[in-house]
């Protein structure tokens, strides 16, 4: 769905990413984790033609994504960013802007079709009943519910999320992230999502990218690069891994300074 | 019918419901303009006279003077009120209006010029409106590629480089009025003060074409100007080429103003307060706003006008002091009265 071969990109001399090469199979469900200033966003901001490829490039289906205009891309690749949208628009308004990418300029109004793919993702991420409030008015969670609802309108086959969770709790956390895993699991939707926690990266995602001073440093299922040996060397911190009992999944737990201390 | 297809058609019928009404206001507006005035008519005469043409004194005040006159104030206050929420749409910015980025500054600097050295006694009075356009247009200019960073245009950095240049070319005016006769002084500040007097009929037809035009063109944008309400990288995310599209509504919306400017002069306050007016009636989306600044900007300058010449007739009073003074006041009130987000 998404391949990626030697990518490298960045803000000109100051930052960049380089040899980055992975994919994402279609229908997975990839996780881009590292710490802060590693380049995970600039690799977001690469994949989505915000910054220039300066070597290699990005194949979407099979076709080079330099080709597609900003409009066929936008037909095939959907981002829901961690910003939260506050714009004084209704929700079904935000959403239906998911049907601009298929709109040619003298197409003024949305026609049915439009509506009724508006009217299924609204249902599909629970908040057709708030349709006709303000962006403004609604919760943290529902704001990041409608950004996803705008996206699947749409109809993407690749799904990007920049860090989806971050200004939310826990209820809210999981409650978008098991609606993306649904919409993954059920509608094969491949999804590539940024994500810091890495409790939650191990949960969810079936890969993860680990990245690191602007390069790959280790790629592969959940328990092979959540291993405490490799997050001590990447992040620079004592941790333990185990793995949960339920889930099979890996969890990674922190040890603070006093228990270090003492241990010594 | 379903309740889904009620609400969206209850938008829909607004949308259409509302520019109507302007439309009558506008007509209204009209009307008032063409029989209020030193000689006074009868609304329902109005067709007749028109009708028999001829050359009765009536039909020529109509003709020569109110008709022309009234054109060009819906040419100017919908030209610079469309401007205005065109510049509001690209900056994201409720405070811009057609002024902020000097391209008032610099008409009025043009015209400044060829008064203080007299070129319009001794070339013609078309230079005012020549200078003034040819002032604005080196405005834009500069503002424009100023703006430029590796060949891309730095938004943010325009709305800064235009306040500038406005300031710059401001202190240049004040120069040029500190050491020129009183005289001269008289006509630049008469000249900025803006008015409809215009005696020019290709101006006049000239400047409502291009208005016009700049709402035809400015509806081919409307996909982009409503998905830059979500910020210019989201629009881009759905599929816009927001680079092209930015360069070409700011050109269209600067001409637009340049061209008001260069015939009316400074008229201030339609560009800003219309725009958001309308915007707290109807709302933010383009499609409705574009059109109903555009009559709106038209219906508010003609009702101005009319007052501006009929309060201390037969003199006439400064179209920006009512258009500053009576918007200013109607804004004022009804930003105060309703909690709505201005965004």
């Amino acid at each position: 769905m998404l391949q990626i071969e030697k990518l490298k990109c960045g803000y000109g001399k100051k930052f960049h990413i380089s040899d980055i090469s992975f994919r994402v199979n279609k229908g997975g469900f990839t996780g881009i984790i590292g710490p802060n200033g590693s380049g995970k966003t600039t690799l977001f901001r690469g994949i989505t033609g915000e910054l220039e490829t300066e070597k290699g490039r990005i194949l979407l289906d099979g076709k080079d994504a330099k080709i597609l205009s900003q409009k066929e891309r936008a037909q095939s690749m959907a981002i829901v960013t961690q910003e939260i949208e506050n714009a004084n628009i209704t929700v079904e308004d935000y959403v239906l802007m998911g049907r601009m990418p298929y709109r040619s300029t003298f197409q003024f109004f949305e026609n049915k079709k439009d509506f009724s793919i508006a009217n299924k993702y609204l249902k599909l991420t629970d908040i057709y009943k708030l349709k006709h409030k303000f962006m403004y008015q609604l919760s943290g969670g529902e704001k990041q519910l409608a950004a996803i609802a705008r996206a699947l309108t749409q109809e993407p086959k690749l799904l990007l999320l920049d860090e989806p969770t971050s200004h939310l709790d826990i209820t809210h956390q999981v409650q978008v992230l098991n609606l993306i895993q649904r919409l993954n699991t059920e509608l094969g939707l491949t999804v590539l999502m940024i994500i810091h926690d890495l409790n939650l990266a191990g949960e969810y995602c079936d890969h993860l990218v680990l990245m690191n001073d602007g390069k790959i440093h280790l790629s592969g299922r959940p328990e092979e690069v959540l291993n405490y040996q490799t997050i001590e060397e990447v992040y620079n911190t004592v941790v333990i891994t185990k793995t949960n009992p339920l889930s099979k999944k890996p969890v990674v737990f922190l040890v603070s300074g006093n228990v270090l201390n003492q241990k010594k | 019918m379903e309740e889904k297809y009620k609400y969206i058609r209850k938008k829909y019928l607004t949308w259409g419901i509302f520019p109507l009404l302007l439309i009558f206001l506008l007509f209204v507006a009209f009307s008032l303009s063409l029989t209020i005035g030193e000689i006074d008519i009868s609304v329902f005469e109005l067709p007749e006279i028109i009708g028999k043409k001829g050359d009765s004194v009536i039909y020529s005040i109509l003709n020569k003077i109110r008709i022309p006159r009234t054109i060009l104030g819906l040419a100017v206050g919908g030209g610079l009120s469309l401007s205005g929420v065109i510049l509001q749409g690209i900056y994201r910015n409720p405070l811009v209006e057609p002024y902020t980025l000097g391209i008032s500054g610099g008409a009025a600097l043009g015209v400044a010029l060829v008064i203080v050295f007299g070129l319009n006694h001794m070339i013609g009075n078309f230079m005012l409106p020549l200078a003034g356009f040819i002032g604005s247009l080196i405005a834009i200019i500069l503002v424009y590629s100023l703006s430029l960073r590796n060949g891309k245009i730095q938004i943010q950095n325009m709305l800064l480089i235009g306040v500038m240049i406005s300031f710059i070319v401001s202190s240049a005016m004040m120069f040029l009025m500190s050491i020129t006769t009183a005289e001269n002084l008289h006509g630049i500040v008469f000249w900025t003060m803006g008015s409809l007097d215009e005696p020019d009929m290709t101006l006049i037809y000239g400047t409502f074409w291009a208005s016009v035009a700049g709402l035809l063109i400015s509806y081919l944008f409307v996909k982009p100007l409503n998905a830059m309400r979500l910020g210019e990288t989201k629009a881009r995310h759905l599929g816009i080429n927001t680079e092209a599209s930015i360069r070409i509504l700011f050109v269209i919306a600067s001409l637009l103003t340049g061209i008001c400017v260069a015939v009316a002069g400074v008229i201030g306050f339609v560009g800003l307060i219309i725009p958001h007016l309308i915007r707290l009636t109807v709302g933010s989306d383009f499609r409705v706003l574009l059109i109903s600044s555009f009559l709106g900007g038209g219906a508010f300058l003609i009702f101005s006008d009319l007052l501006a010449r009929t309060v201390i007739a037969p003199n006439e009073l400064p179209i920006g002091v009512i258009t500053g003074i009576i918007g200013g006041t109607i804004f004022v009130i009804v930003l105060s009265r309703t909690r709505m987000k201005l965004n």
